[in-house]
């Protein structure tokens, strides 16, 4: 099966060691996480990560139903990039004075869509967001003018078709208040992680 | 309540202080109870000595058995658990009575037994410290426990005490551990009660079985010509045993067995048709590649059922009956999925099936099992040659306990050869580890199997290599004067390392010749009553006298040295290549 990269996208409880109950689900098959992201999401309280990985589809659903049989996990979801909106951000630490005497750098940056957070006397930092190729595509361009750091950010990523989990957690509530009983439509998308 | 000036830690409000406060290790205890506890298996250390204390003036709610390695106590309470279907409790403390779990929660988790385990830990503000027998048990564990969690405050013990025993008990069962720090272990507070945990918005445990899904399985059992059932533990940990047994008579379908389900079928049934694997009967081997339906039932097709999975029912529409999805096309892709609790599902799919008997295709499996019987069988029961065998001392065993007694089996070839020869007349009489194999199991297991049922008569079957992993636990036998029978078959080998280095390695037999103690004398310092036998003609009596004897017995056989399990799926071969000698 062929490689490429998945956005798997989790939404969990926020409990303390939950991250390397996921985070041993790659390491025990061998898989490298490439991207890992945790934040807030759309629902008070439920937390949202955003793992990316280069991998077949089989071994991505296989990993994604591991990790919605996880107690604290609520919801997998896991999309080719294609299905996804998806960001990166990047940070670049360049020297004032060289930045300074060149006058193209004001052009390249707004050619990259970066913009300056911080001027010094000795550097300055500039941010841009987009795509690996696009924050890449900088950080070739700033290499000659002396790049002192550079950093890039975790995937955040949006499914393209999701109606977001809100409206999917409200019904499960409403369906079975205090019982322990889950739907499973997502037995005929066997393809996808059916569980919930 | 306790004097200690390390309690104030917590610090209590004015208005808390007028109320009456409990600590959270008498809370836990309490909790225990609540959720049916009887037996508790464990291990006192530093920092679970609060729960210990508190424990003091539970004596009459809660038996606490004292085991000599806390190893020794998550197995006993596997053992508890599985021979009695309740859930299984363990105590230890933090460190290495923590890290001494570490093996009985793999085996729990990999065999589905609902364990809850209580590990102390050192104080809240000492964590991260490398404080003394401070050990991080939560990242230790996390692979090899359903869900763990860690306390370091009482007032969350009751919460997480009730989640612990519904996510353990709950779904597809497993081992949970509770790590408590000695100071919420300490603290006072008001407590309203232990509530039961019903429902986490995160877990669904009980998935609602889509009709449609068991019409298509029975659909396809109708059609079929050569149906062949699977089943595992699932169908006893679902209790659901007399539902599968519905389901089998009506559709006349033969039926064989992981080595975890074993049971669930009485092993004289007419349509049991014996053990699935590596060392499992000729004909359920064999006929899975010949099967037009194959119908698994709570079972994950381990890689020691399917040897090679390209060569596996490849001819097979799979009906996959499970309650957990991760188990659906993980091993084996499935025609149909049926997920859920085989308890629900199976009844609805005994209604649509049509009552059938099967009678060419079932005598195909007694055909086999004629060939079998005549290439190993009839050689390993009743040997001419002078030496024992373990298949005639487990047969022997049969005839006495008629099927009425259960059988703990640690890990090797007297494991294979009792889950072969076993008479089973009821459920929860094979208990043995399964998935991971842990030598050693047998022993303290079969002390928790006793607990667990205490009217049934209770044989640990272990080898010479496994009983001196954990003979430490006759001290826990001696002491408690709990009731084992231990059957020692001792062929002077680590026999199957040794089968595999003669069959695959040239005979080379590097490092499996194991030396033993006088087992006779190392019982009798024990105060536990033994015998050794090695003719044939003492061995009915010895047997006799180890399951009449009141109290714990210790019969030590001697058996054939180089003797080797047949049938055999050698590794990396397709079951339909089981070799018969």
């Amino acid at each position: 099966m062929t490689r490429q990269e998945y956005n798997i996208t989790a939404y969990t409880e926020n409990q303390v060691g939950l991250l390397n109950r996921l985070a041993i689900i790659f390491s025990r098959r061998k898989i490298n996480i490439e991207s890992l992201n945790t934040s807030p999401s759309e629902i008070e309280g439920i937390h949202r990560f955003n793992i990316v990985v280069h991998e077949s589809e089989e071994v991505v659903r296989k990993i994604a139903r591991q990790m919605e049989k996880q107690v604290e996990v609520l919801k997998v979801y896991f999309n080719p990039n294609e299905e996804v909106i998806w960001q990166e951000m990047a940070l670049y630490k360049v020297p004032t004075d060289i930045i300074a005497e060149r006058a193209l750098v004001e052009r390249l940056l707004r050619e990259h869509g970066a913009r300056v957070v911080l001027i010094r006397k000795d550097y300055t930092v500039f941010e841009t967001t987009g795509h690996r190729e696009e924050t890449d595509k900088l950080l070739a361009v700033l290499h000659p003018y002396g790049l002192i750091e550079f950093v890039r950010s975790a995937r955040i990523a949006i499914i393209k078709t999701s109606q977001g989990f809100h409206h999917k957690l409200r019904e499960f509530e409403r369906q079975q208040p205090g019982e322990e009983v889950s739907e499973n439509q997502f037995l005929d998308r066997r393809d996808k992680v059916f569980s919930m | 309540m306790f004097p200690n000036p390390q309690l104030q830690s917590a610090p209590a409000s004015p208005e808390a202080l007028a109320a009456p406060q409990v600590s959270g290790a008498v809370v836990l205890l309490q909790g225990l109870v609540a959720e049916g506890v009887d037996t508790v298996f464990g291990y006192p250390g530093g920092a679970i000595i609060p729960i210990y204390d508190a424990l003091y003036d539970f004596q009459e709610q809660l038996n606490h058995v004292l085991v000599r390695h806390e190893q020794g106590g998550i197995h006993a309470a596997q053992g508890y658990a599985r021979a009695s279907g309740r859930v299984g409790v363990v105590f230890a403390t933090s460190g290495p009575g923590a890290t001494n779990l570490v093996t009985g929660l793999a085996d729990a988790q990999i065999d589905s037994t609902p364990l809850v385990c209580i590990t102390g830990q050192v104080f809240a503000h000492l964590l991260g410290t490398d404080a003394f027998q401070e050990t991080d048990i939560l990242n230790i564990t996390t692979p090899v426990t359903k869900w763990n969690h860690q306390i370091t405050d009482a007032r969350d013990i009751p919460a997480a005490l009730a989640k612990a025993f519904y996510i353990a008990r709950s779904g597809r069962p497993g081992p949970v551990l509770l790590d408590i720090t000695k100071n919420a272990q300490l603290q006072l507070f008001e407590h309203a009660g232990h509530e039961p945990c019903t429902h986490i918005r995160s877990y669904r445990p009980r998935p609602m079985v889509r009709p449609e899904y068991v019409q298509r399985a029975a659909e396809l059992i109708n059609q079929a010509q050569r149906p062949l059932v699977l089943w595992g533990q699932g169908v006893l940990l679902g209790q659901a045993e007399a539902e599968f047994r519905e389901f089998i008579e009506k559709s006349g379908i033969p039926a064989a067995w992981t080595i975890l389900g074993a049971g669930a079928l009485p092993t004289g049934h007419p349509l049991n048709v014996g053990m699935l694997g590596m060392h499992g009967n000729y004909g359920p081997n064999v006929l899975t590649n010949e099967c037009d339906v194959l119908v698994a039932i709570g079972m994950r097709f381990d890689d020691r059922v399917t040897g090679r999975l390209d060569k596996y029912a490849r001819q097979a529409q799979v009906i996959h009956l499970d309650i957990d999805p991760t188990e659906i096309d993980k091993n084996v892709v499935a025609t149909v999925p049926v997920w859920g609790d085989c308890k629900e599902t199976l009844p609805l799919l005994t209604q649509l099936v049509a009552a059938r008997q099967h009678p060419e295709w079932r005598q195909r499996f007694r055909d086999h099992d004629a060939e079998e019987v005549a290439a190993v069988i009839q050689d390993e029961l009743f040997p001419t040659q002078d030496e024992l065998t373990m298949g005639e001392v487990i047969h022997q065993l049969n005839e006495l306990t008629q099927g009425e007694a259960i059988i703990v089996t640690d890990v090797g070839q007297h494991q294979m050869v009792a889950c072969r020869y076993a008479r089973l007349n009821h459920p929860r009489l094979s208990i043995t580890s399964g998935g991971l194999g842990t030598m050693g199991f047998a022993l303290p297991a079969a002390i928790g199997a006793k607990y667990g049922a205490p009217h049934r008569t209770v044989v640990a079957v272990i080898g010479d290599g496994g009983i001196q992993m954990t003979i430490q636990e006759l001290g826990t036998i001696m002491q408690t004067g709990i009731e084992v029978k231990i059957l020692l078959l001792n062929n002077q080998f680590l026999g199957m390392v040794r089968q595999w280095q003669e069959l695959f390695h040239e005979r080379r037999y590097s490092c499996v010749e194991i030396a033993s103690p006088d087992y006779v004398t190392v019982a009798s310092g024990y105060g536990i009553a033994a015998r050794r036998v090695e003719h044939r003609p003492d061995l009915q009596p010895a047997l006799r006298q180890l399951l009449d004897h009141p109290g714990s017995f210790l019969l030590e056989v001697r058996v054939t040295r180089e003797n080797n399990i047949f049938p055999m799926v050698p590794q990396g071969c397709g079951v339909g290549e089981i070799r018969l000698r």
